[in-house]
């Protein structure tokens, strides 16, 4: 076998911390080939980004780095400035999470994109422009010569995204590190970013160490997978047994908290409790509180596993793991969605237009408009969730902030349980408030960092005068019990907490004024996977338990199947589709749905590989200035000259439960997408 | 109770800083002796005629004035004088500027455009020939000083206070109090001004330093508070005219007027670097 072009051995990293040094990367051992992708899963906390700055030779000098990484014939660790500086222009690229923050926004893309090279004198500094455009051109970007000398706030995401991976190539190394690439980026720009890095990584034979919580993700681009937890790889192996033949508990756990849009029947099965904090790793198994093949053997508690290799290729960290539970497990079976008799409307959305206004010059003048929400028409009943799905800018952040009146609505009008909340005077608002809650995304931001969590969640009952009528300090305890807080947590400040019970704080906070309506939005989107898992479970169980109508706002479509009973699919501002959840999922109509759903990557290595995927051009259009007609037309598949013309109207697709806004609607033919796919 | 956490947070971080830690500590001990100034054997009016302009010795640590007062108990009630002033001020500033920030900053739109536009004016007074003017329309007094001082005071404040409401304003947890029905006002001094604490602690320590340094330099300009009361700007004025015979005279209170105006600089640096750079929790929590 060939020499790797990486090769980790026993790689410890720690930091400085309050009471010692805190250990973040415990013995690492990595070996990636010329010409192979090995994802590195794991969840925050897990030591796998450290590991991965850890080989470029990034990390600060606050960091204790031990052990030996050799990437080529150059030794890391240790390694003065220089040799590392040679290192990373010629044998390493590195492809950061932000493209918005890699580029330096005052100088052109193109010159930041062979800087590194002249500055190392590997590049003629004449033929550095000439050389630019061709990287740009190798990563797909249109017109590469004239965005060559663009700035990175003329890029999209995406575009700016492909160009870091362009200039990671520059040298053309033999190692490429992409840490969480794509995390930033909606699902159809994701497929391209990782279609360009796949492309370009075959064209160079590069090996390419690939970081991601996206068990998604690893499942379409990996040939080789390390799972991390608490430190250490705790499994590794070809991508396709981890998928079909987990073998440590931690990864079977794994494949089983995530939601998948294969498959709607099972209930999901979380990881009980949170990753552990590098600070306080048990003595022990770091996955040990929370396996559940261990269940407190003294083996477990006593001694922290070793790697080592087991029959069939791979290598697991686990005593026990021949008692791993299969990948697909039929967990507990779900209720299924039993048609409620009666169905309270709850909310209803009438022909909803939320216009901000762009103002220009010295006089402020409105120029423009943005069309956030441009004629949206959507019912919740009571019991039922109702998703909202698109890409970022499509409105439906929006048209959640509109319900709630946190955002001024332009035209159209809102129903709450049938009387209208548009235009309602303040107090009126107020008890209308009452009625409806919002749970937001980033539970790090959404609680008051100077108040006990006692007080934010009592704080809604204050505000309405209404603390000792509901019951005081004894219904603020009935709330932490349903959401599965202990009151010891009382007097605690939120940054005392973890994301996933943070999170529960803030439903605890939304359900305490008794509203019969929550708005979701993106309520798990900044959770690891085996925290969303919990959130997801407690969501179903609130609503069946309080009959909650639920506007669930997100992109993520594994999760929106998973907790969905109908789903609306937004596009600029309109409703491109909806129907009920199986039939959308099943056969989706609207040539955007089918793209969104064939860009979402699957976590299975076998089939979804070997699906068609739609890998759609471009980026979604400005809202202030859509294109005519059909606001998809510029990037569908299915586009003729009438959809630029006029907008489609929003129909009953014939024989089937779904509505779609499309001339040219119905269910995709095998094939049909190719004519327009390159890119 | 809730402020008391955030208070004592604060203090623990200052008092892992060196420089801070020695500046709360003299600061400490001015503010002890000025206030307890009346219970210690000191008389800074009491003239002794038979030994003016003399040197420290045991009876007068400090020295003696051109009228043979105590220089020492002068500078001690002197610090009363700066010390009053100082609060005063922070107080007329914080009370008015606070307040200007919060609205300007929460609402935005016309609100925001009056009030910066009248804290742009007073940012164009040059605060000493404001409190000059203002001295010739009231006279000599200390009122006056502490007027003069607290208005120019109000845009930092101001200013301050709008950029924090302004992070603040668009944060989810300002969002979620809105969504579940808070009023303007509840938002305003309930979410937004507790999160603010720490930088207008800055703001204070910043402004009082400021304060004590151009009360100073009204009364070395002869406008300040009216004789006899001790002040130390008026001490430097007079010992101004007897370097050569009494250097002591105006170099010592010169040197505890300087070492208070450091005093607070370094705990005003102390702060920022704790708002900065929390290091636990309970910091991040108050100061964040």
């Amino acid at each position: 076998m060939t020499e790797p072009v990486l090769s980790v051995r026993g790689l410890t990293v720690s930091f400085p911390g309050i009471l010692g040094r805190v250990p973040v990367v415990r013995g690492v051992d990595l070996d990636v080939h010329a010409g192979e992708v090995l994802c590195i899963v794991g969840e925050s906390g897990s030591g796998k980004s450290v590991t991965a700055l850890a080989v470029a030779g990034l990390l600060p000098q606050t960091a204790q780095v031990d052990g030996s990484v050799r990437v080529k014939d150059t030794d890391v660790i240790g390694a003065d400035a220089g040799t590392l500086r040679r290192m990373r222009g010629r044998d390493v690229g590195f492809v950061f999470q932000d493209p918005s923050t890699t580029l330096n926004p005052v100088l052109p893309v193109g010159r930041q994109m062979t800087e590194g090279q002249v500055a190392l004198g590997l590049l003629p500094r004449r033929e550095a422009g000439a050389r630019a455009v061709e990287l740009l051109r190798e990563v797909d970007v249109a017109n590469p010569e004239g965005r060559a000398g663009q700035y990175p706030h003329e890029f999209s995401g995406g575009m700016r995204q492909r160009a870091v991976i362009g200039m990671a190539m520059a040298g053309r190394p033999g190692l490429i590190i992409a840490d969480e690439p794509t995390t930033a980026l909606d699902v159809t720009v994701q497929a391209q970013v990782l279609d360009v890095l796949d492309r370009r990584q075959r064209e160079t034979g590069a090996a390419v160490v690939l970081i991601t919580h996206d068990l998604g993700v690893v499942a379409e681009v990996a040939d080789r997978v390390a799972v991390m937890y608490g430190g250490r790889i705790v499994e590794t192996g070809q991508v396709e047994d981890i998928f079909a033949r987990p073998r440590h508990p931690y990864t079977a756990a794994l494949l089983h908290s995530i939601p998948r849009m294969d498959t709607t029947d099972r209930r999901l099965d979380p990881i009980p409790g949170n990753p552990p904090s590098p600070a306080e790793l048990p003595v022990g198994c770091a996955f040990e509180p929370r396996c559940s093949v261990g269940g407190g053997r003294p083996k477990c508690l006593a001694e922290d596993p070793a790697l080592r290799a087991v029959e069939g290729g791979g290598a697991t960290a686990c005593h026990f793991w021949q008692e791993t539970p299969p990948a697909m497990q039929p967990a507990e079976v779900r209720d299924a969605p039993s048609a409620p008799a009666e169905r309270q409307t709850l909310l209803e959305i009438r022909d909803l237009k939320v216009h901000f206004p762009v103002r220009r010059g010295i006089l402020q003048r409105v120029t423009g408009h943005v069309r956030a929400v441009e004629g949206v028409n959507l019912t919740v009943h009571a019991g039922e969730t109702v998703s909202l799905v698109g890409e970022s800018g499509c409105g439906k952040t929006t048209t959640g902030k509109a319900v709630m009146g946190l955002t001024r609505a332009t035209a159209g009008d809102i129903l709450l349980e049938g009387a209208s909340v548009l235009g309602l005077k303040a107090t009126d608002m107020r008890s209308a408030r009452r009625k409806m809650q919002y749970i937001f995304q980033d539970p790090f931001s959404s609680l008051n960092p100077v108040k006990t969590v006692e007080d934010i969640v009592a704080e809604p009952l204050h505000i309405h005068g209404l603390y000792n009528e509901m019951g005081g300090a004894q219904r603020i305890a009935e709330l932490f019990d349903l959401v599965g807080l202990s009151t010891s947590m009382f007097g605690r400040y939120p940054a005392e907490f973890s994301g996933g019970q943070k999170q529960r704080i803030g439903i605890a906070r939304a359900l305490v004024l008794q509203p019969r309506l929550l708005i979701l939005d993106e309520p798990v989107a900044a959770l690891d996977v085996s925290i969303q898992a919990q959130i997801l479970n407690l969501l179903e169980d609130l609503q069946k338990e309080l009959n909650l109508g639920y506007l669930f706002i997100a992109h993520n479509l594994s999760v929106v199947r998973h907790i969905s009973d109908r789903v609306a699919v937004m596009y600029l501002g309109r409703i491109v589709e909806e129907s009920d959840r199986d039939t959308l999922y099943d056969m989706p109509v609207h040539p955007y749905t089918q793209s969104l759903m064939s860009a979402a990557p699957v976590p299975d290595p076998v089939a979804g590989r070997s699906r068609e995927r739609i890998v759609l051009e471009g980026e979604v259009p400005d809202p202030a200035d859509p294109p005519p007609g059909c606001a998809f037309a510029p990037r569908c598949f299915r586009a003729t000259g009438i959809c630029r013309s006029a907008p489609p109207p929003f129909e009953q697709y014939a024989g089937s439960e779904s509505r779609a806004a499309c001339y040219h609607a119905g269910p995709l033919e095998p094939g049909q997408s190719r004519q327009r796919t390159g890119t | 109770m809730k402020q008391m956490h955030a208070i004592l947070a604060a203090l623990r971080g200052l008092l892992r800083q060196t420089g801070a830690t020695l500046g709360l500590g003299f600061l400490g001990l001015i503010v002890l002796i000025a206030v307890f100034a009346d219970l210690l054997p000191l008389d800074p009016l009491g003239q002794d005629f038979l030994r003016t302009l003399e040197g420290p010795s045991r009876d007068y640590w400090f020295g003696t004035d051109e009228l043979g007062r105590d220089i020492l108990s002068r500078v001690v009630f002197g610090a009363r004088t700066s010390l009053v002033t100082a609060a005063g001020a922070v107080t007329i500033a914080a009370l008015i500027g606070v307040p200007m920030g919060l609205i300007g900053g929460f609402f935005g739109g016309w609100r925001d455009a009056v009030l910066m536009r009248l804290v742009d004016v007073m940012m164009a007074l040059p605060a000493i020939l404001f409190a000059m003017a203002l001295i010739a329309v009231f006279g000599r007094s200390q009122g006056a000083a502490l007027l003069a001082v607290g208005i120019t005071g109000i845009p930092g404040f101001a200013r301050i206070v709008r950029a924090q409401v302004l992070t603040l304003r668009k944060r989810d947890f300002v969002v979620a109090v809105e969504a579940f029905g808070g009023t303007a006002s509840y938002n305003m001094f309930r979410t937004i001004l507790p999160n603010s604490w720490s930088q207008i602690l800055v703001q204070v320590v910043v402004l009082s330093s400021v304060a004590i340094l151009l009360e100073a330099a009204l009364a070395f300009l002869g406008v300040g508070v009216p004789p006899p009361t001790p002040s130390w700007g008026e001490m430097l004025r007079t010992g101004k005219s007897y370097l050569h015979e009494a250097p002591y005279y105006a170099v010592l209170p010169g040197i505890v007027l300087t070492l208070t105006i450091l005093a607070f600089d370094s705990i005003g640096r102390g702060l920022s670097r704790l708002i900065e750079n929390p290091r636990d929790a309970a910091l991040q929590g108050s100061l964040k």
